[in-house]
């Protein structure tokens, strides 16, 4: 079976700009595949390029194994989902549905029939004769994904749809999406700025910065096992220390830094003498004076959060870093003032090649 | 005119005070009553609007229209007799536009009958053809032109009518007559053998309302085709519209205001239309308003004038009242 859809280098660029940068990318049949990306980083207008609306300046895009070069948006096997939802204000709700079936000529009560279908399939059968307007912000995107699942589309482009949602709305939509695509079985292409979307939706998801796909891979794989250090800030809360590497050895690396010498793993295989950082997560450090402290700082600011203890702390450098303490640390909880004693296992420092700008 | 003045100037005002009073009492009865009128724009300046608007509606619209209603329903008089015996409410000059003088011998008044409906037949189609024109170029300037070109756009549509609207009839006339800049290129190319007489065809006449009234199609359509958000095109395209059913079903449902309000100015203002009739109608046509026209100021009847004026308000005011019911517009939403 041919991959969804292929980008096969890529490169969209605006003038002296450049929106993407040599993407290459297989998303697979069924797939759930999000790009995770801050605003600006070139993920819409992936999207876009996919979808149609915009040629890419070199590279080429296949879906369903055919290259899409000089097909129009309105005749690619895909469906958008626009951010805004885009939909037709003068048109009802079984009308906005069924607007791409009457564009394909498909006879009045089969398209009756199908609409009444995505109706019930979207829980609004007792809605198709309302206005859009007339609809509450879940049930608009509601919708939208009917809409674009009316015309069959084998791929499905959400430019980030659940931003405009508040945050319980935005939850539930989240789950009720991936039942979505479950059920339909079509490969879903998810933008999204926010990681906890992403991480909890896809299958796999491509980390994007600055017009490049830093790192592709399922959730655990771009959380737990970033290869870059934007994917490590990006994804998840972080620590990154600066230092130099000293020794490699064993796939770990020694790292002098100006706060101590620490240890972590060195998955991307840098060699001794290479500026990198070591980045570690909040929930691995440990803080007491028991062994293994490797160095000390001031706490600033202790926030109780119940299951959680977030602490913001200074080393001696004048770097913050953040500390997450699981529950049942409540009795022995320091106090901004106090001075920590910090220190993490080496397997859960990573040590990361310094981008070449940071 | 025993009578008539003071009961032309006595009903709107009577009228008025009534409205007044009417809002006055229902605004002591409302139950959310906001602030007044004079208390949101202080005493001086709410004083200064309401005489200002009000001498402006009364004295401005209303008034010289009234006139005109009294004056059509009595009998032409040299001024001696105005106010005299003779002077009585008439229907003559309502008859005479379907009839024709009480000495012909023909049934129908048929050569006013016929530029009227001429007037009004031509009119919908030069409000047609403007339209055709105007909707594609307010699209693009609204839609897709980069900002610079739109300012260039605007400047190219609005300057030429710096220029007066006669001359511009003028211009046309030159431009399309038997000896005309047209007519010597088709001749000087071999098209034809000999000159074509546009101005008789009437080509001139359409080609010169059209223009004379193409801001007032575009500027309407263009500000209601720029509040639809770009992204409702690319859905139906998306969703596989071909460019012709994202216009008609997308578009100008949601541009409707725009083309009603767009349409009806154009239609109006050429019904109304006089100088370029006058200027570059064909020898055969005879359109409407320089038949009015000719009522004042060739055979002085002023009556009549005023008559056939109305008929033409009323017929045209009846008419766009029709066709936005039709489309299920209010009057309010073309004001948007």
């Amino acid at each position: 079976m041919a991959a969804a859809v292929e980008l096969d280098g890529v490169n969209v660029t605006f003038g002296d700009f450049v929106a993407v940068r040599d993407a290459n990318l297989v998303i697979e049949p069924g797939e759930f595949f999000s790009f995770l990306g801050p605003s600006g980083c070139g993920k819409t207008t992936l999207l876009r390029t996919i979808s149609g609306f915009i040629e890419p300046t070199r590279g080429s895009v296949r879906i369903g194994g055919k290259d899409m070069k000089g097909i129009g948006p309105n005749r690619r096997p895909t469906a958008l989902i626009f951010q805004n939802l885009a939909l037709f204000p003068m048109m009802s709700v079984a009308e906005n549905i069924g607007y791409g079936l009457r564009v394909r000529g498909v006879p009045r009560h089969e398209r009756d029939e199908k609409v009444k279908n995505l109706l019930i399939q979207v829980a609004l059968a007792e809605h198709g004769h309302k206005q859009v307007s007339e609809l509450s912000g879940g049930q608009k995107q509601r919708v939208a994904i009917a809409r674009a699942l009316a015309v069959e589309p084998s791929v499905l482009l959400l430019d980030e749809p659940l931003s405009a949602l508040d945050l319980k709305l935005r939850q539930h939509m989240r789950a009720e999406l991936r039942a979505i695509q479950k059920r339909v079985g079509i490969t879903f292409i998810y933008i999204t700025h926010d990681q906890g979307e992403a991480l909890t939706m896809s299958d796999r998801i491509a980390v994007m910065n600055a017009g490049v796909i830093e790192q592709v891979g399922n959730g655990r794989a771009v959380y737990a096992e970033p290869r870059t250090p934007f994917v490590a800030s990006f994804v998840g809360e972080n620590n990154g220390i600066r230092g130099r590497i000293t020794s490699v050895a064993n796939g770990e690396a020694v790292l002098d830094t100006p706060i101590g010498t620490l240890r972590g793993r060195n998955p991307v295989g840098l060699a001794a003498g290479q500026d990198a950082l070591l980045f570690v997560r909040p929930e691995a450090l440990r803080i007491g004076a028991g062994a293994g402290a490797l160095f000390e700082g001031e706490a600033l600011d202790v926030a109780y959060e119940g299951s959680v203890t977030h602490i913001s702390m200074r080393v001696r450098t004048g770097q913050k870093l953040t500390v997450t303490l699981g529950g049942g640390a409540a009795d022995a909880l320091p106090q901004p003032g106090d001075t920590l004693q910090v220190g993490f296992e080496p397997r859960d420092g990573l040590v990361l090649a310094k981008a070449a700008d940071a | 005119m025993s009578g008539g003045l003071p009961l032309i100037i006595g009903l709107p005002l009577v009228a008025a005070v009534l409205l007044v009073v009417l809002g006055a009492l229902e605004r002591r009865h409302s139950p959310a009553a906001g602030p007044g009128f004079f208390q949101r724009n202080g005493v001086a300046v709410g004083l200064y609007l309401a005489l200002a608007v009000g001498f402006w509606a009364f004295f401005i619209i209303v008034l010289p229209q009234l006139a005109m209603v009294d004056m059509s329903f009595r009998p032409k008089l040299p001024p001696s007799q105005m106010g005299g015996p003779k002077d009585v409410f008439t229907l003559e000059n309502y008859r005479y536009f379907l009839f024709g003088s009480t000495t012909s011998t023909a049934s129908w008044n048929i050569l006013h009958i016929k530029a009227f409906f001429l007037t009004i037949g031509v009119s919908i189609l030069v409000t047609l053809l403007n339209f055709a024109i105007s909707y594609p170029l307010a699209f693009h300037m609204a839609q897709s032109a980069p900002v610079a070109r739109l300012r260039v756009l605007l400047l190219l549509l609005i300057i030429p009518y710096w220029v007066n609207e006669i001359l511009r009839a003028f211009a046309f006339r030159v431009l399309l007559s038997s000896g005309g800049v047209v007519n010597k290129l088709l001749l000087g190319s071999g098209l034809t053998s000999e000159p074509i007489d546009f101005l008789a065809a009437d080509v001139g006449l359409y080609m010169g309302l059209s223009y004379a009234y193409l801001l007032m199609m575009i500027f309407p359509l263009y500000n209601a085709i720029e509040s639809l958000d770009k992204n409702q095109i690319e859905a139906a395209r998306d969703l596989g519209a071909p460019w012709w059913h994202i216009h008609a079903f997308v578009v100008m449902p949601h541009a409707k205001p725009g083309i009603a309000s767009g349409c009806t100015l154009v239609f109006m203002l050429c019904a109304g239309a006089l100088a370029a009739p006058l200027v570059l109608g064909g020898p055969r046509t005879l359109w409407f308003t320089p038949i009015v026209y000719d009522r004042f100021y060739q055979a002085f009847n002023w009556p009549q004038g005023a008559a056939y004026a109305l008929i033409l308000l009323l017929t045209c005011i009846v008419f766009v009242l029709a066709v936005l019911r039709l489309f299920r517009l209010s009057l309010g939403e073309i004001t948007r």
